[in-house]
Formats: C-alpha cells, structure tokens, sequence
C-alpha cells in the first residue's frame, strides 16, 4: 500500500461524529440542569427530616401488634369487593376494548381515520391514571365499588386494546387470505382466521391486567372508590394503625395470590 | 370408498367450541351476575348516573384558567419528584441489581439484594407513599421516597434478569488477561447490558411522571393534592384544566423518553432526530402498567 492511501486514513479513529456527540452532550446536560434545578428548589422541610427515624419507629411499634381480631367484618367483605371490582372491572374492559382493538389494527381495518380513532381512544384511557378515573367516575355514581369497577375498566381499555390490536397486526395474512378467497363473512373471517392466531397473546394479555388491577383496586378506594382501599382510609384517618397493619398485610398477601393464580392458569390456558 | 359418508355434514358445525370451553363462558357469565350484584349495581343506578355525569361533563368545560400559579406551582413540585426519583432510584437500582445477578455473584450477596427489590415491588407506589407520608411528613420528599423505592422495585428486578442472561464467554476472557473484577464489571458485563439498562430508566422516568402526579392524593406533594382539593371542592373546571395539562405533560415525558432512547442507543444526529419515524421502540415487560 503507497504511504499516500495511508496517510488519506484519519489519524483518530472516533466513535461518533460531531453531530451525535454533540446531541449527547445536549441530552447530558439537559439531565443535569433538571437534576439541579429540582434538587435547589424541591420543597423538603428538614426537620422533618431528622424526626424520620423516630417517626418510623413509632409507626412500626403502634403497627404491632398486628390487629388480627378486626379481619371479621368490614374488612373481610372489603377484601372481597375489591376482587370482585377487580374482576368485574376485567370483564368489563374485555368487552370495550375488543371492538377498540379491532379497529385500531391496520390490517384488519384498512381505514387510517379509523385507526386513529382508535388510537386516540386508547391513548386517552393509559393517560389518565386509575385513580383519576376513580375520580371522575365518584363524580358520576357517587362513591362506592360501581365507581371503582367502572374506573378499572376504564383504565383497561387503553391496556388491552393496545396489546390486543398489536397482536392482530402480527397475524399471519396466510389463513386470513384463504377465508376471505371462499367468501367468508367479517364474523368468520375474525372467528377463524384471526381468533386461533391471537388467541394465546389475548388469554396472556387479560390475565396480566387482572393481575395490575388486583394491585390498583387495592388503592382506588383511598380516593373512595370502594374496595380494601376505604377500610386503610378510614383506619388511617383514626389513626388506628394495627388496623392498617392487617390491612397492608392483607393487601400484600392477595397480590402474591394474584400472581400465584396468572403463573399457574397462564400454564393451563396457553 | 366403503365406510365413508358421500353425504356432506351439515350437521355440526365446524370449530365448535368444546364443552369444556362453554361451560368456561357459562361460569364467567354467572359470576359477573352474581358479583354485580354483591356490589350492588342496578339499572336505576346506573341511569341516574348517566344524567349526573352529563351535567358533569358540562360543568368541566370551559376549563378554568384563573388559578394558574397554583397549577404552576403543583406541577413543577411534581416535576422535581419524577426528576428525583428517577435519578435516585436509578443511581441505587444499578448497584442493587448487580449484587443480585446470580451469574456474578455469591449467594449471599444475591439474596439480601433480591428479597429488597422484592419488597419494593410488593406494594403500590401510592401505598407506599402513605407510609413515607407518616415518616418524613407532608410534602414532596414522602413522594421522591416512594417513586424511588418503586424505581429501585422495577429497574433492579428487570436490570437483574437481564444481567442474568448475558454471554459468559466475554466475561472469561477479560478475566483471563488478569483484569480485577471492577475492570470485568465495566468492561465485560456493562457493554452487554447497558442498552437494556438506558431501556428500563427511560420507561422508569415516564412511569415516574405518571405516578409523581398521583402521590398528592395521600399527601406526598406534587400537582395530585391541588386535584383532589378541587374535585372535593366541585372545582371542575379547574379540574379540567388540571387533567388537560396533565395529560400534556405525560404525552411530551413519552417523546422524550423515545427522545433519549434514539439518542443513547440508536446514535442518531439531530437532522436524524427531526426526520426519522422511531426504530428502538421499548416494549413494557410483561405485568408492567403501560
């Protein structure tokens, strides 16, 4: 090789070019100007601060012992409703964001206005937060588990249909092309051309919802939404700290359950 | 052809659902039955509900925009909680997660490491910040504590697994030129899994921006306690403007966080950026809220 063709060779080798460093250092520094920024004017009171660990201690020692005796009653039926708000809550997104998802996948519905449409439904439902919901819909049919369930399914829609519609779009064409060549009806074309490709993604899809929303209806009744969730409410505000003791124990123990059920019908169903 | 039928079966039908599957479906419609009405939902309910939630609805609008430092105020405190939180949780998440690999390290690192990011997982953002609401008191350092456990709970348990799954054959070869075990760290594991990590901390900062507006609710500071006050207060067109700005915020987190993906891990320059449709597009592990 002449010294020529070495010497037209870059002298340093460099991972990126100007513009990627550049961006990099952009984004590097954006991260640490928020950093500081939050850091210099977030409002911490400092005394409080130093009282935490006393704090702590005091919560853990009117914790326990763990009020046990208080399961009987309200906080047992309350444990149930919010399984079945839960549940119900499941069902019902199942039914809304079916048709949801139909539209929003583009190979099964051809048209980008109704794709959008859709999109936009499904946006709308994951950005307001479950609990937002819950508010909207106490608004709506006063407090209680119907506000609860209605909130769940709500928060699902976006959930669901968007998994839902992404698994039709990854469907083979193959047996779709097939149904519609003999002049198979929509219905069909759905029922036996899509349903058996899509069928393990959406028993997968709906058992982790159930699972997230065994977790959030725990929570939606701190804003009185119904549930175990009213129980921690009520026993926080009189301060009756054994109770939410039991009450968080519980709460603990119905999401390992939860899991425990998705792991094992997972097996069975898929 | 003895034995076979010429005649087509008209009778059954084809794919018919099997007894197993219908009686499935006839449990699933006598439970909702049955919870429905535990629950106590009706009809009537239901009707009345529909007529207060269109006065509802036209109470919410036009959106108020009277108060607009309050809001100010509310959502740059939420701002610095998911700013905070994020980076703490995953300053902490990177060395809890490689304490927890098990390919790397002993027993008895691996197991304390895990049970925490199992702990933090466990319950709730929100639960979770009630308890820090009781220990540091009101305001936003109970909701920078609490989005920083569930930082810790999601990257550590996800950062784990993948360091889990990386190939072994590069981590022996720096460990067979003499490299120290910080050096096989940096250079033999952190390559294989730092695109996952750039991953599950641009998810973790969207997820905090969501959760960060909520905390207020129990109390942990941010634009969630201005929400509550004014839905307990029939403020709703104030509301509105809340929930709008809100969603704004979160819609602009999801650009950056796609933003900062391209630019970590797609190595695009800024033309690039402006032009091109997203390429790394980050799925939510399975059993995370999207």
């Amino acid at each position: 090789m002449s010294t020529e063709a070495l010497q037209s060779y870059p002298q340093q080798w460099q991972r990126y070019t100007v513009g990627q460093r550049l961006l990099r250092f952009a984004l590097y520094l954006l991260f640490i100007v928020a950093i500081v920024q939050s850091a210099r004017t977030i409002d911490i009171i400092p005394e409080f601060l130093y009282d935490a660990p006393t704090q702590m201690v005091d919560l853990v020692n009117r914790m326990w012992p763990v009020d046990w005796a208080s399961f009987q009653g309200t906080i047992s039926t309350a444990l149930i409703e919010t399984l079945h708000m839960a549940t119900l809550g499941t069902l019902l997104a199942i039914v809304l964001a079916v048709p949801v998802g139909l539209l929003a996948a583009n190979n099964l519905t051809p048209s980008r206005s109704l794709n959008l449409l859709a999109r936009f439904i499904l946006v709308s439902s994951r950005s307001i937060n479950s609990l937002v919901w819950a508010l909207l819909f106490i608004a709506i049919f006063g407090p209680g588990a119907l506000a609860g369930t209605m909130a769940i399914a709500f928060r699902s829609i976006g959930f669901v249909g968007k998994l839902l519609g992404e698994a039709i779009e990854e469907a083979q064409p193959g047996p779709v092309e097939a149904l519609t060549a003999t002049g198979a009806s929509l219905g069909s074309i759905i029922q036996y051309g899509y349903w058996p490709q899509i069928r393990p993604a959406f028993w997968s899809i709906v058992l982790l919802r159930w699972d997230i929303n065994v977790r959030e209806s725990a929570v939606l009744g701190l804003v009185g939404a119904g549930g175990i969730g009213m129980a921690l409410n009520s026993a926080m505000d009189l301060f009756q700290w054994d109770r939410v003791a039991l009450i968080l124990l519980l709460i603990f123990g119905v999401v390992i359950l939860a899991e425990i059920i998705i792991t094992r019908s997972r097996r069975s169903l898929l | 052809m003895a034995g076979v039928s010429t005649q087509p079966d008209t009778q059954s039908r084809p794919f018919a659902l099997s007894w197993r599957a219908r009686l499935g479906w006839l449990v699933v419609l006598v439970y909702s039955i049955y919870a429905a009405s535990q629950l106590g939902f009706s009809w009537t309910r239901f009707e009345s509900g529909l007529e207060l939630g269109a006065r509802f609805l036209s109470r919410l609008f036009p959106p108020s925009l009277e108060r607009l430092n309050i809001l100010w105020q509310g959502i740059a405190e939420s701002l610095e909680i998911a700013v905070l939180a994020s980076t703490l949780g995953i300053l902490l998440a990177l060395p809890i997660s490689l304490l927890g690999a098990r390919n790397l390290m002993p027993a008895w690192a691996t197991w304390p490491s895990r049970a925490l990011v199992a702990l933090c997982r466990a319950l709730h953002p929100v639960i979770v910040a009630i308890i820090f609401v009781k220990a540091v008191g009101f305001g936003a350092l109970a909701g920078v504590l609490a989005l920083t456990v569930a930082s810790i709970g999601f990257i550590g348990k996800l950062f784990t697994e993948a360091i889990e799954e990386i190939s072994l054959k590069q981590v022996e070869a720096v460990r067979a030129s003499g490299a120290s075990f910080a050096n096989v760290i940096i250079f033999a594991v952190m390559p294989q899994v730092f695109a996952r990590f750039v991953g599950f901390s641009t998810y973790q900062l969207d997820s905090n921006l969501r959760n960060s507006t909520m905390v207020g609710i129990v109390g942990a500071g941010g634009i969630g306690g201005t929400l509550f006050s004014a839905f307990q207060r029939f403020d709703y067109d104030f509301v509105c403007t809340i929930l709008l700005t809100i969603i704004a915020i979160i819609m602009l987190g999801e650009l950056l966080a796609r933003m900062v993906r391209a630019i970590l891990l797609d190595n695009v320059s800024l033309g690039e950026l402006l032009r091109r449709k997203p390429q790394t597009q980050f799925r939510a592990p399975a059993g995370e809220d999207l």
